[in-house]
């Protein structure tokens, strides 16, 4: 045969008549739903008193200026940045605890571990909060920092940390935050060091490194490439379990939330933009994160 | 042939190694002088391979004494690294560092052990690299590279800590027939300038041509030592006939 005939065309994808069948069931079920809350409950459905809540007219200026759904927007995203670096710091000293020789360190680190993958995060976010808001802050003085002076009452400070009235309940929502996710990327950054073989470390302790640099230039790098794909999922997991501060009135989106609909007795309109708000937020990441890392592999070869 | 004057590089007496109640390694003895070639072979699972790693502790020796150029070795001490980057190793399966280029793979050891400048770990490597014939080679990854060159990449590796002694953990074992040459070309080349050598191998050719003594272990215990010549013409024991019939019988 010739040797260089083009091969056969693939096989085409095609919807087939189960699938229209099963889209048009998934129709039906939302259109279901939403006959139900229209007429059934006979809903009434005003979306601009909620949209009001994200973006106001302000008739002093006469310009659209960003509201309280907007502001604990920011302040989601401010929690879910810093928590995810402190996270990322105590997973990954915590994550080679667990793997070290030392028994002490593998105590600790695996006893962290475990007391907060079994606990209920909002018990230990209560149990943690009031630890730290009563006792901690006191000592490092957190309470007394002077709100007005120049240092903290600038624009780079409200940018980074919101609010500086509100700056020591901001912090605890993010200690509060690390502590919980630590434990998880902690778990992460142990399966990403045990995956790189045991040769690697023989190797590069053979040509007399020590430990720690065998750590940093040989198995850390090697682990993070790894790890990345999840990391990166639990960054996206952070940003969506930072609405469980809100219940120590940590003033974020779902605490804001929770305000608006109360006031504008619009549950549903809330809920739904404020999920949306989410989705898009967390699915943003997704794709970022999905882009770094096609492109990473990419460059690798 | 080496006279008996020559200083004793590494010093192994009476030691013993046990993995939970299983003795791998009984009652060893072996002393290899500087400039020697020592090839150690024996059936798999006979402890050769231990016995190489107890000298630089990769594993730790339970009982007995390991002397490295006159220094004691001690399971669990301080300062080991003074002892490995005076002791080059080559593994199974070479071990390169697959994130880093050639190049970074051999200065990392002079930079880190040795605090050597970039520049200056930069010649040595390249001067190791041209020695081992893949200077070309070195901006690509191991992964990019065949078995054998990464073989010899991880020999240069070894040599860039300039060590008085090379541990060979069976450098050919996992290499694709036609690879093995070039990686024992350059081991018959290092062993021609005068490097002290061990090698756990079963390439009995290697061990003829450039072998001042063999070691026969089975079953964690050395059963005999002799010259090349002496062992596969005249070997005293049983288990080394067997051997021997076994590996070249076929």
């Amino acid at each position: 045969m010739d040797r260089t005939s083009s091969p056969p065309a693939p096989p085409k994808k095609r919807l087939s008549l189960v699938d229209f069948a099963l889209f048009a069931g998934v129709a039906a079920l939302l259109l279901y739903a939403g006959y139900r809350v229209n007429d059934v409950l006979v809903y009434n459905w005003s979306w601009s008193r909620v949209i009001n809540f994200i973006i106001r007219y302000d008739e002093t200026s006469g310009a659209y200026v960003a509201n309280l759904l907007l502001f604990g927007l920011a302040t989601t995203l401010r929690l879910a940045v810093w928590a995810t670096i402190l996270a990322s710091i105590i997973g990954v000293v915590m994550g080679y605890w667990r793997t070290s020789e030392n028994l002490t360190l593998r105590i600790l680190s695996r006893g962290y571990v475990e007391l907060i993958r079994n606990l209920p995060p909002l018990v230990f976010i209560f149990i943690f909060y009031f630890f730290i808001s009563s006792q901690i802050f006191p000592l490092l003085g957190i309470e007394d920092i002077d709100r007005s002076a120049v240092l903290v009452d600038n624009p780079m400070f409200r940018v980074l940390f919101g609010d500086p009235q509100l700056f020591p309940n901001f912090l605890a929502g993010v200690l509060c935050l690390a502590m919980f996710e630590g434990a998880y990327i902690t778990e992460i950054v142990r399966a990403g060091i045990q995956s790189v073989p045991h040769g690697q470390w023989e190797a590069a302790r053979a040509i007399g490194l020590s430990r720690t640099n065998v750590l940093r230039d040989v198995v850390l790098p090697q682990a993070l490439r790894k790890i990345l794909p999840p990391l990166a999922g639990q960054f996206i997991t952070l940003i969506k379990d930072s609405a469980i501060v809100s219940l120590i009135s940590i003033q974020e989106l779902t605490y804001l939330a929770t305000e608006v609909a109360s006031t504008t007795t619009k549950v549903f309109e809330t809920w739904i933009l404020v999920g949306a708000m989410y989705f898009i937020l967390c699915y943003s990441f997704a794709l970022l994160f999905g882009w770094l890392e096609r492109r990473a592999s990419r460059n690798r070869r | 042939m080496l006279d008996a004057t020559a200083k004793p590089l590494v010093e192994i007496k009476h030691m013993c190694k046990w993995y939970g109640e299983f003795s791998a390694l009984h009652d060893i003895n072996l002393t290899v002088a500087e400039g020697e070639r020592v090839v150690v072979c024996g059936p798999s699972g006979s402890g050769k391979s231990t016995m190489i790693r107890c000298i630089n502790q990769l594993e730790a020796h339970q009982k007995g004494t390991i002397l490295v150029d006159g220094v004691e070795v001690k399971p669990g001490m301080k300062n080991i690294e003074l002892i490995r980057r005076e002791v080059g190793m080559v593994f199974q399966s070479f071990n390169l560092f697959p994130h880093m280029t050639i190049l970074d793979n051999l200065i990392l050891g002079p930079m880190r052990n040795r605090g050597a400048s970039k520049a200056e770990a930069t010649e040595l490597a390249m001067g190791y690299l041209e020695r081992v014939h893949i200077a070309g080679q070195a901006g690509k990854y191991p992964p990019q590279l065949s078995g054998g060159q990464q073989q010899r990449v991880a020999i240069a590796r070894a040599l860039c800590m300039k060590p008085k002694i090379m541990l060979f953990d069976e450098p050919t074992s996992a290499l694709d027939p036609e690879m093995i040459a070039g990686v024992l070309d350059v081991m018959i080349e290092l062993a021609e300038e005068g490097m002290t050598m061990i090698c756990v191998t079963h390439e009995m050719g290697f061990a003829r041509k450039v072998a001042d003594r063999v070691v026969f272990m089975d079953e964690g215990e050395i059963i005999e030592i002799a010259e090349p010549q002496e062992f596969f013409s005249n070997p005293q024991s049983d288990r080394a006939q067997l051997f021997l019939s076994q590996l070249l019988g076929h």
